[in-house]
C-alpha cells in the first residue's frame, strides 16, 4: 500500500516535471508572430487563474465557506508585488502625480549584492510578501466576518472586496498606491531570460506556470493533510467536527487566511503577466469569473479547478475571438460576428456545460481517480472524462 | 471518575436541567433514561462543552470541566458519539475514523487503535474506502462509535445509539457497547430504549423534566414498578 503510494507520488512528480519542460520548449519554439502564440498567452494567464480558482476552491469547496472576496485579495497581492518591485529609476515616472512613499525595490536591492540571483530572490520575496499582506488583511476581515454563515458570509466578503478596491483608489493613499493610476514598469514575466553564450532562453511562460504549479502543489499537500481533513469535516458537519475536537473558529480562520495568501500570490502573478496593476481591473466581476471556473471544474476538485480555469481562459481569450472580429471557423459574417457576440456564445456554452455536467466537469474527483477507478472503487458516476 | 454536582442549564428562559447530581465510576456502564425533553442530551452536551452551564460543577478525575473549551475537554480523554450519528457523509470511512483521532499526535499508537476499531467492527474495514453517506444506518452508527473510540477515550459518551435502527441491529450495537466496556472504557449511555439500556447498565439514573428522580443499579430499576409503568410499557396487574 505504502509502496504503491510512493510510486504514485513519483509518477505525478515526473509528469509535472515533463509538463514544465514542455512549457519551456514551447516557449522557445513558438514565435510571438505565430498564430499559435495565443497558446502561450493562454498558458500564462490560465495558469495564474488556475491558482486563483484552486485557492477559492480551498475555501468554498473544501471548507464550505462561501466567500466572494477573492478579487479584493488578488488586488492586494498585485499591488504589494508591484510596489516592491518597481526599480528606482522608473519610480518617478510611474508615480507622476505623487511623491512615492515606498522607496525600496526587493529585486534591485538584492541584485546589487547577489547579482542576477538576487533579482530572482527579490521577486520571490515580493511574491511571498504579496501573499502575506493579503493573508494579514484576510485575518482582520475574518475576525468579524467569519461568524457569519453561507449567503451572509458571501455578501459580507463581497462588500469588503469592494471596500479594499475603493481604498486602493483613494487619492490620499496616492504616495503608496498611485491613486487610481496604474502601477507599471515593475519586473514582469518578459524580464526572465537566460543568456547562454549567445543563445537566449525565454522563460516568460515557464515562470507563471512554475509559480502556480508550486502553489497548487502546496495546496494539494494541505488538502491531503490532517488540516485538510478537518476542513472537509467542517464542510460536512460543523457540530460533529467540533465534537471531534476541531476548533471551528481557528480552522475557519486558517482556511480563510491560507486561501487569501494564495489569492494574493495569484494577484502578484497576474500583475507579472499583464505588466500592469490597476485597482479598476479587480472588480467583483473577476470574483464571479473565478467562481465560474471553480463551479465548471467541480466544487471540491483541485484538478477540476485547473481544467476549468484553462478552458475558461482558452475559450474567452483565444478560441472564440473570431466571433468578435468577423470570421470564425472559416465562416465570414462581419454583420453577426462583431464585438460582444463572443460573450453571447460563451454564455450559451456555459449553460450547456452546466446542464450536462451537473456537478462540474470533475465533480469532486481528481484526475488520478478517473485513471484508476478500481483503486478508489467509487461508483462510476456521470460526467466523466473531459480534458483540456 | 466523572462527578456532576448540582448542574443547572437553561436555554434562554427555559430550564433544561434543574440541579442534577450524578456519578460515573471508572470502568462502569452508566445509563441515563428519560422521556423526550427530560434533559438527557443536554447533560451530555454540557459535559463536552457544546452547551454552557448556568451553575454547578462537572469534575473529571478531580479537575473541573465547566468553562473549558471543547477541544480541551476532548483532549482529556472524553469522546462523544453524537445523537443521530452525524458521520461526515462526503468523507470515506477511513477519513472519518482518522478525524476521530484528530487531536492525537502519536502516529504509531493511532495506527494500532485503528486496527482495534477494525477488530471491533469488521464491517468498517471491509468498507474503509466507501463514502460514509452511502453506509446503512447501522453501519453509520458503528462508524460514529468507532470514530469516537479513535481518540482512545477513558470515557465514551453515547447519545441514543439505537435511534432509528432495526431491533436486531440494536442488539448488535449493545453487545459491542458491553465489549468496549470490557476492554476498559467507561461508558455513559443515554437511551430511549430503556429496556435495553437498563439490562446493559451497571448503574442507572432516571431523569424527569430536568431533575433526577430515581437511581440504582440496572437490575433494581428494571424491577421498579414506577419505571416499569413509565418507561418499559408494562402495566400494574
Amino acid at each position: 500500500m505504502i509502496e504503491k503510494q510512493k510510486k504514485f507520488t513519483l509518477a505525478s512528480l515526473v509528469l509535472v516535471a515533463a509538463m514544465l519542460v514542455l512549457v519551456i520548449v514551447l516557449d522557445q519554439v513558438i514565435k510571438p508572430t505565430d498564430s499559435m502564440s495565443m497558446l502561450l498567452k493562454v498558458l500564462q494567464k490560465g495558469s495564474i487563474y488556475a491558482l486563483a480558482a484552486v485557492s477559492m476552491n480551498l475555501l468554498n469547496g473544501f471548507t464550505g465557506l462561501f466567500s466572494l472576496g477573492h478579487a479584493g485579495f488578488m488586488l492586494i497581492g498585485a499591488y504589494t508585488y508591484a510596489i516592491f518591485t518597481i526599480p528606482s529609476d522608473a519610480r518617478d515616472v510611474v508615480y507622476q502625480y505623487y511623491d512615492a512613499a515606498v522607496r525600496l525595490s526587493f529585486p534591485e536591492a538584492l541584485s546589487s549584492v547577489l547579482g542576477p540571483f538576487g533579482t530572482l530572490l527579490g521577486v520571490t520575496l515580493a511574491i511571498i510578501a504579496a501573499g502575506l499582506v493579503a493573508a494579514l488583511v484576510a485575518y482582520l476581515i475574518g475576525l468579524p466576518v467569519l461568524r457569519l454563515k453561507s449567503d451572509y458570509l458571501a455578501i459580507a466578503t463581497l462588500g469588503f472586496a469592494e471596500v479594499i478596491r475603493a481604498v486602493f483608489q483613494w487619492g490620499k493613499l496616492g504616495p503608496v498606491t498611485n491613486g487610481s493610476n496604474p502601477l507599471k514598469s515593475f519586473v514582469r514575466i518578459n524580464s526572465f531570460q537566460i543568456h547562454l553564450g549567445g543563445v537566449s532562453v525565454s522563460l516568460s511562460t515557464f515562470v507563471p506556470v512554475l509559480l502556480s504549479t508550486v502553489c497548487i502543489g502546496l495546496i494539494v499537500l494541505l488538502v491531503n493533510s490532517t488540516y485538510g481533513r478537518s476542513f472537509k469535516a467542517i464542510r460536512d458537519d460543523e457540530v460533529a467536527a467540533e465534537a471531534m475536537g476541531v476548533n471551528l473558529a481557528r480552522h475557519k480562520m486558517l482556511s480563510f487566511c491560507i486561501s487569501s495568501f494564495f489569492a494574493g500570490v495569484s494577484g502578484a502573478g497576474l500583475a507579472m503577466v499583464l505588466g500592469i496593476s490597476q485597482a479598476s481591473n479587480f472588480k467583483s466581476a473577476m470574483t464571479y469569473e473565478i467562481l465560474l471556473m471553480v463551479v465548471l471544474g467541480g466544487i471540491g476538485s483541485i484538478s477540476g479547478s485547473c481544467i476549468g480555469a484553462m478552458l475558461f481562459i482558452a475559450a474567452s481569450e483565444w478560441w472564440l475571438r473570431g466571433l468578435d472580429s468577423g470570421s470564425f471557423l472559416g465562416i465570414n459574417a462581419p454583420g453577426v460576428f462583431r464585438n460582444g457576440f463572443r460573450l453571447v456564445v460563451f454564455s450559451v456554452i456555459i449553460m450547456i456545460v452546466v446542464l450536462f455536467f451537473r456537478r462540474g466537469i470533475m465533480g469532486d474527483r481528481e484526475l488520478p481517480d478517473l485513471l484508476s477507478r478500481r483503486r478508489r472503487r467509487r461508483k462510476t458516476g456521470k460526467g466523466g472524462g473531459s480534458n483540456g | 471518575m466523572l462527578k456532576i454536582e448540582n448542574l443547572h442549564v437553561a436555554y434562554g428562559g427555559i430550564q433544561a436541567l434543574r440541579g442534577i447530581s450524578m456519578e460515573v465510576p471508572d470502568g462502569k456502564i452508566v445509563t441515563l433514561i428519560g422521556a423526550n425533553g427530560a434533559g438527557k442530551s443536554t447533560t451530555l452536551r454540557t459535559i463536552t462543552g457544546l452547551v454552557k452551564a448556568a451553575s454547578g460543577s462537572i469534575q473529571w478525575n478531580g479537575g473541573e470541566l465547566l468553562g473549558k473549551s471543547i477541544d480541551k475537554i476532548i483532549g482529556e480523554g472524553i469522546a462523544m458519539s453524537p445523537e443521530g450519528r452525524r458521520v461526515f457523509p462526503d468523507l470515506t470511512v477511513l477519513e472519518n475514523l482518522k478525524l476521530g483521532a484528530y487531536l492525537r499526535r502519536d502516529k504509531a499508537e493511532t495506527a494500532k487503535d485503528l486496527q482495534w476499531v477494525y477488530e471491533l467492527f469488521p464491517r468498517l474495514k471491509e468498507r474503509d474506502w466507501q463514502l460514509a453517506g452511502t453506509l446503512s444506518g447501522g453501519e453509520q452508527q458503528m462508524l460514529a462509535v468507532g470514530r469516537a473510540l479513535m481518540s482512545r477515550p477513558q470515557l465514551l459518551l453515547m447519545d441514543e445509539p439505537s435511534l432509528g435502527l432495526a431491533p436486531l441491529v440494536v442488539q448488535d450495537i449493545f453487545s459491542i457497547i458491553r465489549e468496549i466496556n470490557r476492554q476498559g472504557v467507561t461508558i455513559l449511555l443515554i437511551e430511549q430504549n430503556a429496556n435495553m439500556a437498563l439490562k446493559t447498565a451497571d448503574l442507572a439514573y432516571v431523569l424527569e423534566t430536568g431533575s433526577i428522580t430515581m437511581s440504582g443499579t440496572g437490575g433494581e430499576l428494571l424491577a421498579n414498578e414506577k419505571v416499569k409503568e413509565a418507561y418499559l410499557g408494562k402495566h400494574k396487574r
